[in-house]
């Protein structure tokens, strides 16, 4: 298993905890899959932490945009929690800090969503 | 070729379980050549993107096509060399990522992820078929003093 995936709520914000490879093939498949599954259940706001995140590639990068398009379809929104330098780095030379909402603090993240 | 330089090659079928085993020789590969932590993920995420785009848009996924891999070593860079055998394409098509009309396309930022963090990068046409990804990472040698 490349990518693992555990769901928790807090409130009205769905978490996603993420642990292992997004990359082309299965990581990519499975977050969509997971993200897929929340929409379909009525979560407009999603979390997805994704420090325990070990290797991404474009692949992942592009299925990151997806889930962040996906909910952005249906009126929700998707926020990123705890960035790895190398995430962090593969979204800042693509633009795409400036499209994501990211926090280091999951506490903050929470109340971002309720402001 | 360079002097003292040694070539690695490998050939695998059109599958992306491959890129795992073409991603693992090129980290102990980057391990002999002397990079740092940092330096070889960059190398072989270039390397993975290479080969999925040859087995994606080169071979158009045909499992019966090949990919071959050549790695040039030396105590200065490393050379990788990604052929398919495809149709081939024009690389100067490739829309720009970071256009504001593209920042949400799901795909297109391998090749830019490539260009970044390689120091060269040329895609040219194989005589008898298929394009070729050249890519070269010199290494930084630090001169000490002492």
């Amino acid at each position: 298993m490349s990518l693992t995936i555990n769901q928790r709520t807090t409130g009205d914000v769905s978490i996603l905890d993420l642990s292992g490879k997004i990359t082309i093939g299965a990581g990519s498949v499975q977050l969509r899959e997971a993200i897929r599954k929340l929409i379909d259940n009525g979560s407009k706001k999603i979390l997805l932490n994704v420090g325990d995140v070990s290797y991404v590639d474009s692949s992942g990068i592009g299925e990151l945009v997806n889930s962040f398009t996906n909910t952005n379809k249906v009126g929700g929104v998707l926020k990123l929690l705890n960035l790895t330098k190398k995430i962090q780095d593969l979204l800042a030379i693509t633009k795409l800090l400036t499209v994501f909402e990211t926090f280091t603090s999951e506490e903050e993240a929470l109340n971002s969503f309720n402001k | 070729m360079e002097q003292n330089a040694s070539t690695i090659a490998l050939t695998i079928n059109s599958s992306f379980k491959f890129t795992e085993l073409v991603a693992s020789v090129t980290d102990n590969i980057t391990q002999i050549v002397g990079f740092g932590e940092e330096e070889a993920h960059w190398i072989s995420l270039s390397v993975r993107e290479s080969v999925i785009n040859a087995i994606k848009h080169g071979n158009k996924l045909d499992s019966n096509k090949a990919v071959d891999v050549m790695f040039i070593i030396s105590e200065e860079s490393i050379t990788i060399s990604v052929r398919d055998y495809g149709e081939g394409f024009d690389p100067t098509h490739i829309p720009d990522p970071l256009d504001p009309t593209n920042l949400l396309n799901p795909s297109g930022r391998g090749i830019f992820y490539m260009r970044t963090f390689m120091d060269e990068v040329d895609f040219s046409s194989h005589p008898q078929g298929g394009t070729i990804v050249k890519m070269l990472k010199r290494r930084v040698i630090s001169e000490t003093t002492e």
